[in-house]
């Protein structure tokens, strides 16, 4: 074989500079006008290009998003979209008129249906469903995108962006495509003489359009304590005296349900009262939760790193710099990347799920839907390459070591699983078969898709009890640990009562009363805060809620 | 609507209490009145709930709840609006605290 002297090493530059040369016919400089951006998209895209549509859990490029569903799918085809989020109607038009064809992606959330539909109708050919770290990781691998639409706060006529405290993912997304000579082009609520902080240098970015409108941005993250239940509560109190108080849970992740803003709001009352303040949640990689702001101004939690910022919470953190990561200008920096990546190190992921397997595989899906898994997987999972040690890490790693295999010690990641034994309309959570095994091959994948495997689910909390699967020794202990916690349902109905109560014996198994929990005490009463404006009271005017939340 | 109604005899009898009221009919949540009545020994519980088809459910949840407690003479009533199990043994405990504090 020899060097081959006619090969070309610049075929993605040249292909850039004639992109960029067809496209400058409709910019002036980097600036695009919103009138002209589907004929930019014409000019610059070419059929088969991987793209990204920056889509978030929260900040949307929406108004890029509805310009490429309007592309003439004559001259725009076969798209290949690479995007964590299928959140907005526009990403899956795209696919109905041809302009996409295949699609990598985490999570799709409310187009769930839709994109099952879609999928059934040849429309979309799924490539595979990622977690978030998954799929940025492949995007500095085999899926660089050529052509990426991001969301900004704000530009300046160079082209530097402000994403403002919704960074999330775009560092990941133009790293990727400027880096790989891709194209960027970025949508902008406003164009400023001077951006408050450069989040994205203006070398990276190559068109500039502000926007109709300003991005969409969904709140997510808001939990109203007043729909908080006595039964959340009870198991909040169970997590924090049985798992916390116990391993000395520092560091952690926090899922974005009810059950763990019930953990939230108990700390400033109940954990304080057990003396935990200083001793437990000091450090946390989750959103800027609205329920978390009484735990902070009590002095519970120490800091917070967060992957996308939360509606209302934008001067309340701006005036908590040494708790959040900030910029010089004040406000929020958020990495969904650096988030999950501290999450995953730490020494604790709780969360909750829909349903759970008798040796604790836990799952999202439902029938007919197709959701994806977003963050949970990477938080909710052993971090096998951990080297550094912390005493949670190594309390667990011994418990583990005492019901297995012995040899060479290491420590183990403590992930929880907190539901109720019924979710709604009076759905078990705990069943001998996943729903994921039925959607497996009606979407025509390799595995069942689990949300968080049984071998990595340490705990699994309900109303009834806590279930320590690390001190489970085979897999018959495991499933009646498991049966042991899981109340009235067919699953737990079905349990063997003497090796429940053996197992109960050696602490795999712990009722509220076994940790001094009285279900009795569990009332509203414990919540530091009651209502949303319990939450604002506490935040001291600076927590502006959206006004659907507002009902004062 | 669905009515249940359960029996159980042999538990334990205990003079303590009238009657108590707990919970509230509203979505997700259960009302329960607990009477001390001569019943012969036995403890009675009618149950009236807006979800159909869960008896044996219903019947697993009382059946753990009095054989724990001295509920022989007793009267139970409950109207349920779609509350879960964890709910209805919760507001179960609730309603036999409160009868145990009130004076016979």
């Amino acid at each position: 074989m020899k060097r081959d002297v006619e090969m070309q090493w610049n075929r993605l530059a040249a292909s850039k500079a004639a992109r960029l040369e067809r496209g400058s016919e409709f910019a002036h400089g980097r600036l695009v006008e919103p009138g002209a951006v589907v004929q930019l998209l014409e000019a610059v895209l070419e059929p088969g290009d991987r793209v990204c549509i920056e889509g978030n859990n929260q900040k949307h490029a929406d108004f890029l998003a509805a310009c490429l569903a309007k592309v003439d799918p004559q001259r725009v085809h076969d798209l290949h979209v690479v995007q964590s989020n299928i959140a907005l109607p526009q990403h899956l038009d795209i696919f109905d008129k041809g302009i996409a064809r295949d699609l990598d992606f985490s999570y799709s959330g409310p187009q769930g249906v839709r994109l099952a539909n879609l999928v059934a109708e040849g429309k979309v050919r799924i490539g595979a469903i990622h977690t978030y770290l998954e799929l940025y990781g492949r995007y500095f691998c085999d899926l660089t995108p050529r052509v990426s639409f991001i969301a900004a706060q704000s530009a300046d006529r160079d082209g530097n962006l402000y994403t403002g405290p919704n960074t999330e993912d775009t560092p990941a997304v133009v790293e990727a495509t400027a880096f790989k000579n891709g194209i960027v082009i970025a949508q902008v609520n406003e164009l400023v003489d001077r951006v408050p902080r450069v989040d994205v240098p203006c070398d990276w970015v190559n068109f500039v359009v502000r926007a109709p409108r300003p991005h969409y941005i969904e709140p997510i993250f808001t939990r109203d304590p007043a729909a908080i239940t006595e039964i959340q509560i009870l198991m909040a109190m169970m997590v924090i005296k049985g798992i916390y108080a116990e391993y000395g849970v520092t560091r952690l992740n926090h899922g974005i349900g009810f059950d763990t803003a019930a953990i939230e709001l108990l700390l400033p009352t109940y954990a304080e009262k057990l003396g935990l303040r200083g001793k437990i949640c000091t450090h946390m990689s989750v959103n800027p939760c609205p329920t978390l702001i009484p735990a902070i101004e009590s002095g519970f939690v120490q800091s917070i790193h967060s992957a996308g910022s939360e509606l209302g919470m934008e001067e309340y953190v701006a005036a908590r710099p040494d708790i959040f990561f900030t910029g010089p200008d004040g406000s929020l920096r958020s990495n969904r990347v650096f988030c999950q990546l501290a999450g995953h190190y730490s020494d604790l992921f709780i969360g909750s799920t829909l349903q759970i397997d008798l040796q604790g595989n836990s799952s999202t899906a439902t029938r007919n839907r197709m959701t994806g898994f977003g963050g949970a997987p990477n938080f909710g999972c052993d971090s096998r390459a951990r080297r550094h040690t912390s005493d949670a890490w190594l309390k667990a790693g011994r418990e583990a070591s005492s019901s297995g295999s012995g040899g060479m010690p290491r420590g183990r990641k403590l992930v929880v699983q907190m539901v109720e034994t019924f979710g709604e309309k009076m759905q078990p959570t705990f069943v001998e078969r996943l729903d994921a095994w039925e959607l497996m091959p009606q979407f025509d994948m390799a595995l069942p898709p689990v949300m968080v495997y049984g071998d990595d689910v340490t705990h699994i909390v309900t109303e009834e009890g806590i279930a320590n699967l690390l001190l489970c020794r085979n897999a018959e202990e495991r499933e009646q640990a498991i049966r042991g916690v899981s109340g009235f349902t067919a699953a737990g109905l079905a349990r063997d009562a003497r090796m429940v109560e053996a197992l109960r014996a050696r602490g795999a198994i712990r009722r509220p009363e076994d940790i001094g929990v009285n279900p009795l005490d569990a009332t509203r009463d414990l919540l530091a805060a009651r209502s949303i404006k319990d939450l604002v009271r506490w935040s001291g005017g600076l927590y502006d809620p959206p006004k659907r939340f507002r009902n004062w | 609507m669905e009515e249940l109604r359960f029996s159980f005899d042999g538990l334990a009898s205990s003079d303590r209490g009238v009657y108590a009221i707990v919970g509230v009919v509203a979505s997700g949540d259960l009302e329960v009145l607990v009477e001390r009545q001569a019943l012969e020994g036995r403890c009675e519980v009618d149950v009236r709930t807006s979800v159909h088809g869960f008896e044996t459910t219903w019947r697993a949840v009382m059946e753990r709840f009095v054989t724990a407690r001295a509920l022989a003479n007793t009267r139970i009533t409950v109207n349920d609006s779609g509350a879960t199990p964890a709910v209805v043994s919760l507001r179960l405990s609730q309603a036999s605290q409160t009868l145990d504090g009130t004076c016979p």
